[in-house]
């Protein structure tokens, strides 16, 4: 075990240098730092170019790229990050607020979605075919064709904008994590302000999570050797409680971990609508500026998350499964 | 009477090399799937190649038409070498030599009528004339109905799917058919039809048969010759009659024994040889004589040299040190 | 009879999927036919029912049955005509991803060795990044890349965004190529073709690809709802196609909806997200009664 883990660890590192190099060399090309620099400081003086240039390492040319890229890297494991494109500030403080935030809004929204996901999927798994059945299964189908920008929209204009016009006053805010001005903590309003974006995001992974328990457990249930423990008068109970659930949820684990980046494109694109200062909002208020060393680290994070992740379920796979040939 | 083999394999070898999990470690190990196999038939006759499943069987028939590429070893068809052999050339000489498949569920595509799958030999080798005509020819050969050509696989038992295989593999008109136990996956109710249909065909046709089976009960009555293999070697080799009067090595003599004879008298007092134990795996096999796990005879000997498959001057060579 | 006939007689059995195909072809009828269905033109203002009263933001009524936008178009003809843009760049998109991810990984699944293993990495990290960032850093490489303009046109067109989706969407089709190949490498009747004499070419074409055709068109009607949703995605934000003048998308309808929240305006939000979801949920019930009808397991006996 252990030396698997090692072998995977070992990749993990030339994957994580390979992919991030491409994504420098495409944010390169495809985000132009310097135009964009130029676009934001319009009279930015040639010794401030220049100081940009050499700060942030964007040589020309394949060898420019290389070394471009190996000096960014440096900077970047020694938290000395180059100043953002747009007003000059320090990316580490904003990127840390950021990850909290997304993290505070993403592990709610998750381990709730996930927790009512799986009881619907054994709730419905349990007496598949009836009406119980089908009311969930077209509902999450009808939640998996929704994005979350429209169930967002929708939300919004019924608990923001009609209730105030009916009752008077809204019942929960659309934007932020406080409203304007606020200061200091305060943890009922920051609850009110991430109810919204959470269900938004928990409607989604409700859907997917409900359909991928009821598809594992009916299969777990419907097999050969479940039939056998029931027929050696195992009660149904003990059936479903010591081996089925057991057994269905170990691809669902292997799922989640690889599902991370659509739950995380999620997230992105809620934070967004709701105005929730996350990483989503982040990356694309940095993207809409060509904000290159704002995008770099961002990008970076990101393969590191999806790497580990990735790991993360192989390894949980071969624990959990023991049939699991590790080549 | 010298005739020239038809098909004469020298020296064959195959192996695999699999990946195997023991715990968390993966290993990568080697199956002596065949090791040095040798064996001719001449035109219009039937070697019979017997032996348990895992045996190597199929590998051998797989070799022989060179789906798959032999590790060592020789095969020649007509007297032309395939091992080596260009792609064009071998694709025409397929023409000449067909296979017919063990499992008749997985031999056919299901997405393609039955006519069509008849036909796709002329087509691919663009036989000319009429396929349609000569589809029905052939359905009718092999004793279907010639309106079953625009049906699908799956509106067909086994026993007429095997048909339908046969079929295919004499459309182009081949003079060698491997036959990789056509018979095993049916009913033992419609098993004989299939039989005398493939001898039937043999004596109209002139062809010759690499006939592969699990048990010696089956290609009794067809072969001329049988070879028995055992883990990847083979073992005895004789014609038929002699293989079943006189068969001399321990293992041969089990698989006869096996064999339920129909008089009942005979058969209450037959004494079974039963082999104990199971194969070893191809991957490690036991030294010196592989079958010396379960051979009731065996001797310390057995372990240390391997015996040689040779000829003790009676056209009937086996590999043993103490044959009977 | 034929597997086709039987798949046809178990789609017809799905229910969700028939209503949904019936929905999705009236749908298209209106489309087709948008010159006769829609009342107003793209970009045509509903007449003004007397000199003083404007017509912008009028609520559904007889002259605007959807009402109408900030400047008085009317919301029902436009959603039409975005509608048709959108089912074209999902349609066209969908089409050519599964044509470029059918043939690599045919390719893959039948070569094996290296090739196989770079692109199943990649393509697993490919599909492991938020979707809307992939999209977001490859167009603007793509519009970025001076040579490739005169292929790609101009970000902002239509044919920008079928290849931007083209690009993105041919790795999963491809990755159910290869375990296609794969899986049906190993089936006798394949090696059976080989026997024959038969060419790579012709076992691909003739075998391979038919007896996946399935799972490949049950992927090809999946990604036209997904290539639908991005579309308007990138249009909700900002980045999406703006074709010709005045001419609109789901994507655009959903994202002019942001800015009817607040006035309260909620007809500009209702109707185009109801649509949305209308199109998506229909095709993938679609694609879910093809699943359905073409899953191997339920073939006969086999
Ligand atoms: N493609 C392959 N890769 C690895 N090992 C293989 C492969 N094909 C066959 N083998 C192994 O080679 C050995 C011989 O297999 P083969 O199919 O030739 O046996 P057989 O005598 O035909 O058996 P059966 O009666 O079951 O068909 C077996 O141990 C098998 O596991
Ligand atoms: S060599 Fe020995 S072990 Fe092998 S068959 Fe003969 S007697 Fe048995
Ligand atoms: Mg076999």
């Amino acid at each position: 075990m252990f030396r698997f883990v090692m072998r995977r660890l070992m990749w993990a590192l030339p994957m994580t240098l390979i992919i991030t190099f491409v994504v420098y060399v495409a944010l390169r090309v495809g985000t132009d730092p310097l135009a964009s620099y130029l676009r934001v400081n319009q009279r930015a003086s040639e010794k401030k170019i220049q100081q940009y240039i050499e700060t942030n390492g964007l040589y020309e040319g394949f060898g420019g790229y290389v070394r471009g890229y190996l000096q960014w890297l440096q900077g970047f494991v020694t938290f000395d990050w180059p100043r953002s494109i747009k007003g000059s500030r320090e990316v580490w403080p904003e990127f840390r607020d950021a990850m909290f935030n997304t993290l505070r809004l993403g592990l709610t929204a998750t381990f709730l979605g996930i927790l009512i996901g799986l009881s619907f999927g054994i709730f419905v798994a349990l007496k598949p075919g009836g009406l119980r059945d089908a009311t969930v299964s077209t509902s999450s189908f009808v939640a998996i064709s929704t994005p979350p920008y429209v169930s967002a929209l929708l939300l919004q204009l019924l608990f923001a904008v009609y209730w105030s016009k009916w009752f008077g006053q809204s019942l929960l805010p659309t934007s932020g994590v406080y409203p304007p001005g606020h200061r200091g903590f305060d943890l009922v309003l920051m609850i009110k302000h991430m109810i919204l974006p959470v269900t938004v995001v928990v409607i989604q992974v409700v859907a997917v999570y409900a359909r991928y328990m009821r598809a594992s457990l009916l299969e777990v249930l419907n097999s050969e050797y479940m039939r056998t423990a029931r027929s050696k008068g195992i009660s149904e109970r003990r059936v479903l409680v010591r081996h089925a659930l057991r057994n269905a949820l170990i691809p669902i684990v292997t799922v989640a971990a690889i599902d991370i980046g659509a739950i995380l494109g999620g997230l992105i694109i809620t934070e967004r609508i709701f105005s929730y200062p996350g990483l989503g909002d982040f990356f694309l208020g940095a993207y809409d500026n060509g904000d290159f060393p704002q995008m770099m680290p961002w990008m970076f994070f990101f393969t590191l998350v999806v790497i580990a992740f990735n790991l993360l379920a192989d390894v949980l796979y071969a624990v959990l499964d023991p049939r699991i040939r590790l080549g | 009477m010298t005739v020239e083999p038809i098909l004469a394999v020298d020296g064959l070898v195959k192996h695999f090399t699999v990946k195997t999990a023991r715990g968390v470690r993966a290993y990568k190990n080697t199956v002596q799937a065949v090791s040095n196999v040798s064996f001719s038939v001449r035109p219009g006759e039937t070697l019979g190649l017997v032996g348990e499943s895992g045996s190597g069987k199929t590998t051998v028939g797989r070799c022989i038409l060179r789906l798959i590429e032999p590790t060592a070893g020789s095969v020649r068809f007509q007297g032309e070498e395939l091992v080596g052999m260009r792609a064009e050339r071998l694709r025409e000489l397929r023409r000449d030599m067909q296979i017919v498949f063990q499992d008749p569920y997985a031999s056919l595509d299901p997405r393609l009528t039955v006519g069509t799958s008849i036909a796709e030999p002329l087509e691919v080798q663009r036989i000319p004339g009429d396929h349609r005509a000569r589809v029905k020819e052939l359905l009718e050969l092999v004793g279907l109905s010639p309106d079953h050509s625009r049906r699908f696989p799956h509106e067909f038992s086994g026993g007429q799917r095997q048909r339908i295989g046969i079929a295919r593999a004499l459309a182009s008109n081949p003079k060698l058919l491997v036959l990789d136990e056509p018979v095993s996956a049916l009913d033992v109710s419609i098993q004989a039809g299939v039989v005398n249909l493939l001898a039937d065909l043999q004596d109209q046709l002139g062809l010759a048969y690499v006939f592969i089976a699990h048990d010696l009960s089956v290609v009794r009555h067809v072969s001329h010759n049988v070879a028995v293999m055992y883990l990847g070697k083979l073992v005895e080799v004789a014609t038929a009659e002699t293989l079943y009067e006189r068969a001399s090595h321990p293992y041969t003599r089990a698989l006869l024994s096996a064999i339920p004879v129909p008089d009942p008298g005979v058969e209450r007092g037959r004494r079974r040889i039963m082999l104990e134990g199971d194969v070893p795996s191809p991957i490690d096999p036991p030294s010196g004589c592989r079958f010396r796990t379960r051979c009731p005879k065996a001797q310390d000997h057995c372990a240390v040299e391997e015996p040689a498959l040779v000829d003790r001057g009676q056209g009937h060579p086996v590999a043993c040190h103490f044959p009977d | 009879m034929s597997p086709r006939r039987m798949a046809v007689r178990r789609f017809v059995k799905h229910r969700a999927a028939l209503i949904s195909l019936i929905i999705l072809g009236i749908m298209v009828l209106f489309i087709l036919l948008a010159p006769f269905t829609a009342r107003y033109g793209v970009n045509e203002a509903v007449f003004k029912t007397s000199p003083e009263k404007p017509n912008s933001f009028l609520s559904p009524r007889g002259i605007a049955w959807l009402g109408t936008d900030d400047i008085g178009r009317d919301l029902y003809s436009r959603l039409i005509y975005g509608l048709r843009v959108s089912i074209l760049i999902g349609l066209a998109s969908a089409f050519f991803g599964t044509i470029l991810g059918v043939a690599i990984g045919a390719v893959a699944g039948l070569r094996g060795g290296w090739i196989d293993d770079l692109l199943m990495r990649v393509t697993d990290l490919f599909l492991a990044f938020p979707f809307l960032v992939t999209l977001l850093v490859l167009r603007s490489v793509m519009s970025n890349v001076p040579w490739l303009k005169p292929i790609v046109g101009n970000p902002t067109s239509i044919r920008f965004v079928v290849i931007l989706f083209v690009l993105f969407g041919w790795m999963g089709v491809a990755r159910l190529m290869r375990g296609q190949v794969l899986a049906l490498k190993e089936r006798e009747f394949v090696e059976a073709a080989r026997a024959l004499g038969a060419s790579n070419t012709r076992i691909v074409l003739r075998h391979l690809l038919p007896n996946s055709a399935g799972p490949i068109l049950v992927a090809l009607t999946f990604a036209v709802s997904g290539n639908i949703i991005a579309e308007a995605t990138l249009g909700f934000f900002g980045y999406g196609p703006q074709p010709g003048a005045g001419a609109t998308s789901l994507g655009k309808l959903v994202g002019g909806a942001k800015g009817a929240l607040l006035p309260g305006y909620w007809w500009l939000v209702v109707f185009p997200c109801v649509i949305l979801i209308l199109v998506s949920l229909c095709v993938n019930f679609v694609g879910d009664g093809l699943r359905d009808a073409t899953d191997p397991k339920l073939d006969g006996n086999r």
